[in-house]
């Protein structure tokens, strides 16, 4: 029965998605006020309903119902309990129910937080999140059931999650994922409650920025906690395959940056309106797309999930419904001349112009390379596959032109700036970031080019930060008066570009310095690596909960200190048969040391095995994790608890 | 005029809408393979188990599934069932064991069931190299003559049985 609740749970919150939907639009187009009430409790509903829904299933893959197909499909009796939690996600239809779960907390939580916003864009936002449920949830009803069940020949046992997802990193990384995509709805919800109403300006910027700088905070941390885990569950230890589905989240989060940045200048200039409404619109739709490309088996990913035409039409009529209809409403509503609102060429409107520019050319060169196989296939020219080298050809120069605004941006006036104010400053700052980029590659060993301009860049949004903090000192008598001065949402904007500035020297640093032997090794072999000396001291059985395992001892030592002891593992799921390799790591601020197995060769007992040096390699998820809690830490801003809404307004909204 | 403009994303997406539509009727994981119509390549090989000499000629007399297989293939685990079934209802399915051990094969067969008339045995991939195996499970669709019809890269499946790959079976079929 529980099952079966969990279904009606479903199709009410369907009902409350309509209702959400259509009650509070006609209220706000009739200036119906009741009707417009009325989207706060449905939202709440919604959200009840949906949580309601997702409990049941989540008691079903706990008490190891099996007659539910995805029970069947993806746990099994012998998996650990968290792990069946988990589970619900780890599959096609629960995670669509996971989906629609953060889509109602997220509508919720406008409905909680909006209590300073004028009724009627409160009642339109609200309506527009209420309409995008109805698509997920009738997506999930009637594509993607997760209550169906396997009738009347229930299998005694599941067969099993897949072993990959088996991981705590698999646990978090798609509520935080989703969190990212779905809270991207939030600014499209603003952007098409502000071209409804006609009111495009800055205070519609200030309502959706802290909703869009959290959305992206998650999406960022989610990417991040991708990322991680791929290096250490598949074992090879890569951290980004350029991979279709890598791809469809990396989108929205390129478009999600410029994002940021550009209501930025639409809430302190009022300027780049009808641009930042299109980002705003382009990032949900690039979620969406996302969602498509993953789940309707257009294209071909390590991680599809089981993919079906009918669902990919189904989610194809929904972008069509959602993205072309607010497309169209944006040809129609936006404001085709901005604002007379002038600014010079040295400022910080035009920095940020350009930060949009460089953003746009690397979201749609990433489309444009996942969707590069599809279209050729479509014409008829044949499959094609597109690979690194094409996304890494155009990405390094694209960064190679951001960062230097970059480091300049935090400091240029809006308006226009005047170079004279902070040229000693920047020739200053320069002058250190090169010596520094000069000297420090030495420490990694050999001087190496690449390492060395990774470094400039990096120090040089880090001079731009503290050159920021120096101009701000000038005729003050501390530095720390400046330092208790600034706002959250500077600190914020200073946690995530020092992040950027850490990925850029990770990703340089671990990619040009990054070692790595395949090898046979035997008991008692050694193999030197990067100044390491690896011994293999053999494998032997262990039993896990759910597999059976080989597991290798490997000790290294350093100069003959011993370092760290190594326990890579090869294992057998029981249920389904899967092999994986679990590699093991000696993580370090400096440097990782990772091994994982490979095949058993011959009798002695002999492995081929993985040796990896991986130099400055968590720098990059140290980094992101910055750039996620620095969008996180800009909410706190006391500009964005106190929304002050003058008088007339507050009437004409109310009329 | 600069109304104009605004609607310049909306043809953008209009396009892309397109190719998204004929994607979904595309199936990335087909791959054409430059022997369709043509012979199964000439090799000469032994049978798993027996030892016995085994060539293509293995293949005439009955429409047949090619199946290529390996132990250390996950795919292969998930689809033998499958196979397994199709063996029952009355399939002629010839296992390719690509790149494998026979030790393993035989252990895995023994366990799981053996739905194969046959079992190629290609331990060093050279037949799969003629063939042009791109990654196991491959299952291809020949004819009586010994002419390849179809190829299916991946899982053979309900789905699969019911799309193109059954279809090309079952057209053999009298």
């Amino acid at each position: 029965m529980i099952a079966e609740y969990g279904l009606l749970a479903l199709i009410m919150a369907l009902v409350s998605a309509a209702a959400l939907t259509v009650i509070p639009m006609w209220g706000a187009w009739r200036g119906s006020i009741a009707a417009m009430h009325s989207a706060r409790p449905l939202a709440l509903s919604l959200f009840v309903f949906c949580a309601i829904s997702f409990a049941m299933l989540c008691v079903s893959f706990l008490n190891d119902d099996f007659s539910l197909v995805v029970v069947a499909s993806n746990s099994n009796s012998m998996l650990p309990s968290f792990y069946k939690f988990s589970a619900v996600w780890g599959n096609h239809e629960g995670s669509m129910l996971l989906w629609t779960l953060v889509l109602a907390s997220w509508t919720l939580a406008v409905a909680i937080f909006s209590s300073d916003l004028p009724v009627k864009l409160m009642a339109r936002v609200l309506a527009v999140m209420g309409s995008i449920s109805i698509g997920f949830i009738s997506f999930s009803i009637f594509t993607s059931n997760p209550f169906a069940r396997h009738l009347p020949n229930a299998p005694l046992d599941g067969q099993d999650l897949n072993p990959l997802l088996q991981d705590i990193g698999l646990i978090i990384h798609p509520p935080l994922l989703y969190m990212g995509y779905v809270g991207f709805s939030v600014a499209f919800a603003f952007a098409i409650a502000a071209l409804l109403g006609g009111r495009l300006d800055a205070a519609w910027a200030r309502w959706s920025r802290p909703w869009t700088n959290v959305a992206w905070g998650f999406l960022t941390l989610g990417i991040m906690l991708g990322s991680w885990w791929a290096y250490y569950e598949l074992g090879w230890g890569g951290w980004w395959f350029w991979d279709p589905v890598e791809n469809a989240s990396f989108m929205p989060w390129l478009a999600g940056t410029a994002l940021v940045h550009s209501l930025a200048v639409t809430e302190k200039r009022g300027v780049f309106k009808s641009w930042t409404v299109l980002l705003a619109i382009a990032t949900f739709s690039l979620s969406l797309l996302g969602t498509f490309l993953v789940r309707s088996g257009v294209l071909t990913s390590v991680h599809a999930f089981a993919s079906d035409p009918d669902r990919g039409l189904f989610i194809l009529v929904f972008l069509l419904v959602v993205v072309g209809g607010s497309l169209v409403l944006f040809a129609l509503r936006a404001p085709a001349v901005d604002s007379d609102i002038r600014y010079g060429w040295l400022s910080r409107e035009t920095l940020l112009l350009f930060n949009n520019v460089i953003f746009l050319v690397a979201t749609i060169t990433v489309l444009f390379g996942t969707l590069f196989p599809l279209l050729m296939d479509a014409l008829g020219q044949g499959k094609y596959s597109v690979g690194p080298p094409y996304f890494n050809a155009v990405f390094v120069p694209l960064m190679a032109v951001l960062v230097p605004v970059m480091g300049i941006g935090p400091f240029t006036r809006w308006k226009s700036d005047d170079p004279k104010r902070w040229n000693k400053i920047l020739i200053q700052g320069a002058v250190a970031c090169t010596l520094a980029a000069a000297i420090l590659p030495w420490l990694g060993g050999d001087f190496n080019l690449w390492v060395s301009l990774s470094l400039l860049l990096a120090f040089w949004i880090g001079a731009g930060l503290i050159g920021d903090l120096r101009l701000k000192a000038e005729g003050r008598s501390t530095l720390w008066s400046v330092v208790t001065r600034q706002t959250p949402s500077y600190w914020g904007m200073v946690l995530a570009h020092l992040g950027f500035a850490m990925c850029i020297i990770s990703v340089v640093v671990v990619t040009q310095w990054n070692v790595e032997r395949d090898l046979r090794m035997a008991p008692g072999d050694v193999a030197e690596l990067a100044g390491y000396r690896f011994e293999f001291h053999g494998s032997s059985g262990v039993q896990g909960p759910n597999y059976v395992a080989d597991e290798g001892v490997v000790t290294v030592y350093r100069r003959d200190k011993r370092v760290a002891e190594l326990r890579p593992q090869k294992r057998q799921y029981k249920a389904s048969g899967q092999v994986m390799t679990e590699a093991a790591i000696d993580a370090g601020l400096w440097r990782d040391l990772y091994v994982a197995m490979g095949e058993s060769i011959g009798s002695d007992g002999a492995w081929a095995m993985r040796l990896h040096y991986k130099p400055m390699v968590r720098w990059m998820w140290i980094g992101a994790t910055l750039i996620g809690f620095g969008a996180f830490v800009t909410v706190f801003d006391r500009r964005y608890r106190k929304v002050k809404v003058s008088a007339p307004q507050e009437a004409l909204a109310h009329a | 005029m600069r109304r104009l403009l605004l609607f310049v994303p909306l043809g953008l997406f209009a396009a892309l809408a397109w190719f998204l539509f004929k994607g979904l009727s595309l199936d990335p994981k087909e791959l054409p393979s430059a022997l369709i119509g043509k012979q199964v390549p000439a090799f000469r090989a032994t049978i798993l188990d027996s030892q016995q000499p085994v060539d293509q000629s293995v293949f005439e007399g009955e429409p047949r599934l090619l199946n290529v297989w390996g132990t250390w293939c996950p795919t292969c685990v998930a689809e033998h069932p499958y196979l397994m079934r199709l063996a029952g209802q009355g399939v002629r399915i010839v296992g390719l064991n690509y790149k494998d051990t026979d030790s393993k094969a035989i252990a895995w067969l023994g366990r799981l069931g053996d739905p194969y008339e046959v079992v190629i045995r290609d331990p060093e991939g050279m037949i799969g190299l003629d063939l042009g195996v791109y990654g196991a499970p491959e299952t291809y669709v020949i004819d009586a003559e010994g002419v390849v019809r179809y190829r299916h890269v991946g899982e053979v499946n309900d789905r699969t049985w019911n799309g193109a790959l059954g279809e090309a079976y079952r057209a053999l079929l009298p």
